[in-house]
């Protein structure tokens, strides 16, 4: 119960303290975007002074910055993200609301399949340490870190779409078939990481004491690899994934435009290029709570393994 | 120990003792037979040594200038007869000499940009350590409040906003990439404050600057270089990944993310223009990766079996 308490206590304490983080980051990308030479209304046709003094005045451009800014926050509070500056007719939320699923999707499933693939290949790996098997999935692991997902996309577009056909070589439909080559591309690198992240814990943890005790009172290995070393050789994987999905969120803006994926990181070089300054905005500030609420939980989830933390009262 | 050359051994006692005067073995030297052991690491140096010498000579070497346009070659496949050993690109650029110019790039991002990250992160990450209280509180937290901002965005904002200036590339990724090094070199530097030789530095009345500069930073060393030679490829990588994305160095000036880019919309008709930088990035990502890591099991003190 004492442990409970304290860790809902030392949770909540946590989360409060995102919000210092969040909005910092609100306020540098808001000004950042801002000073950029440029508008959302610079294009080649050109736009009579009248007419853009009306668009700067309905969308309040013509204010002082920092009254922006502050509108902006009192925006944000109630979670109205404003309307697209370049997609007329929509509201950033509505854009978020229709890409959101789709770059959520890649993502949640390349996760589970690095991190299912990952522990797997690794654990493998260290069972067989310095075996030809080991050398060669580590080998293969290092290709995965080495090799950029924008060389692998192509190179498996012309593989699997072009040249054998089996699979689309770009855009969405929700099917499994348009799924594929989007979420391994993505999952390949973290899955190497982890593999390699498994593979170093897992021979360490079994050459600790409490292994061999195990192996000595006569449990079969599988056991012991199951019961005791998977928890403690799986802990450093944990604390690896909320990197992995900022890794993963920066590479997705890669994979959505090589597989002409209608999801967020489309729209964000869309949206910067164009000087969209709310999609941008709002695409930020939703991947930065996304990022911030990951780590938030990964934290949780390592302290819940890990017998060694525990949040009572004293600490 | 040594002794000098020229004095003459006197009595037989002395004499036995420089008999048995073994040179002595330094960490570094250790450390650096250690890493010739390390085939994989030996291999990738020697690569990546034959790739340098291949990206700065190369391109005076071949006959083709980088933005000569073979309007009787384009879109040639790799030929001996047509002198484009590895083809041409859409308007009859030679790919081998462009793959070798954007190479230079390449790897001059990298090495400036991890230089930048050097800079920044160490002197952050040995001052945060060695103040230590509330000073090390402060900055540690900034480092944890920007360490989880989605950087690459805003990398992506910073190069539409200031335009994609080369000097810029540089001191941006830097800018974003220091925060692991400031880490690693806070956890050393605590680890150090207390050790012997800073205590006897303190009573000598050393300045705390000069015992960052002269005690603890020449301690960091080790773990700096692993990190360099891991943060280069990281860096490359973005380079390459921001020009991918049409962001990175522009026309006429390449790197081998922008000819990878190139390469991915005509690899249907040409996957030469694909797989030759994408050979030389990968390659050369591989070689430093593993350089890395055989320099980290030689220096990293943890993992000395």
């Amino acid at each position: 119960m004492i442990r409970d308490s304290g860790m809902a206590r030392h949770s909540l304490r946590r989360l409060l303290g995102l919000l210092p983080t969040l909005l910092m980051l609100i306020t540098v990308a808001f000004f950042l975007i801002r000073i950029a030479p440029g508008g959302p209304f610079d294009s080649e046709r050109v736009l009579s002074a009248e007419v853009e003094a009306n668009l700067e005045a309905k969308y309040h451009l013509d204010e002082p910055l920092i009254q922006q800014y502050f509108r902006y926050l009192g925006q944000i509070v109630v979670l109205d993200f404003g309307p697209s500056f370049q997609y007329q007719d929509w509201t950033v939320n509505e854009l978020i609301a229709q890409s959101f699923p789709v770059s959520f999707t890649i993502g949640v499933l390349a996760m589970v399949l690095a991190f299912v693939m990952g522990t797997m290949l690794g654990i493998a790996s260290a069972l067989k340490q310095n075996t030809r098997v080991d050398y060669s999935l580590m080998g293969f692991a290092m290709l995965g870190i080495s090799v950029p997902n924008f060389v692998i996309a192509p190179i498996l577009i012309l593989l699997l779409a072009v040249y054998a056909g089996w699979l689309p070589a770009g855009g969405w439909d929700w099917g499994f078939a348009s799924m594929v080559l989007p979420v391994v591309t993505l999952a390949l690198p973290v899955t190497a990481y982890i593999a390699r992240l498994t593979r170093g814990s897992m021979i360490e943890v079994l050459h600790s004491n409490f292994i061999r005790t195990a192996r000595a009172k006569g449990l079969p290995e599988s056991l012991v690899i199951r019961r005791h070393a998977l928890r403690p050789a799986l802990l450093p994987v944990i604390s690896f994934l909320g990197p992995a999905t900022a890794g993963m969120i920066s590479g997705s803006v890669v994979i959505e435009r090589i597989f002409s994926v209608p999801g967020m990181g489309s729209y964000f070089i869309q949206g910067a290029l164009n000087r969209d300054y709310t999609l941008v905005m709002g695409i930020v500030i939703v991947y930065g709570v996304l990022i911030l609420v990951l780590n938030f939980l990964v934290d949780l989830i390592y302290a819940w393994l890990n017998p060694k933390i525990r949040y009572d009262e004293k600490s | 120990m040594t002794k000098r050359a020229d004095q003459p051994v006197i009595d037989p006692f002395e004499a036995a003792l420089s008999v048995r005067d073994v040179k002595g073995r330094s960490p570094w030297e250790d450390a650096w037979n250690r890493l010739l052991k390390n085939r994989a690491a030996v291999y990738s140096a020697y690569i990546m040594a034959f790739i340098f010498m291949l990206v700065v000579l190369g391109p005076m070497l071949i006959s083709w200038e980088p933005d000569f346009t073979d309007w009787d070659h384009t879109y040639s496949p790799p030929s001996l007869q047509s002198g484009h050993w590895f083809g041409t690109d859409a308007v009859g650029r030679d790919i081998l000499v462009r793959t070798l110019e954007g190479g230079r790039i390449s790897l001059m991002v990298g090495l400036v940009a991890t230089i930048v990250s050097l800079l920044i992160g160490v002197s952050y990450g040995a001052i945060a350590g060695y103040f230590g209280g509330a000073a090390d509180r402060i900055m540690m937290r900034v480092v944890d409040i920007i360490y989880a901002l989605p950087f690459m965005f805003f990398l992506i904002l910073l190069m539409v906003v200031f335009g994609r200036h080369i000097l810029l590339i540089f001191i941006a990724i830097g800018a974003v990439n220091w925060l692991d090094m400031a880490r690693i070199v806070r956890g050393q530097t605590l680890s150090l404050k207390n050790a012997e030789f800073i205590e006897a530095a303190k009573a000598c009345g050393v300045s705390d600057w000069a015992i960052i500069r002269r005690h603890i930073i020449p301690n960091l060393m080790g773990v700096v270089i692993v990190y360099v030679t891991l943060t280069i490829p990281q860096v490359i990588l973005i380079e390459s990944f921001l020009s991918f994305l049409g962001l990175g160095v522009q026309e006429p000036m390449s790197s081998w993310g922008a000819l990878v880019s190139d390469g991915a919309q005509d690899m249907e008709s040409a996957p030469w223009m694909l797989i030759v930088p994408a050979l030389f990035l990968t390659v050369t990502l591989y070689c430093f990766n593993y350089i890395g890591d055989g320099l980290r099991d030689a220096l990293d003190p943890k993992d000395r079996p």
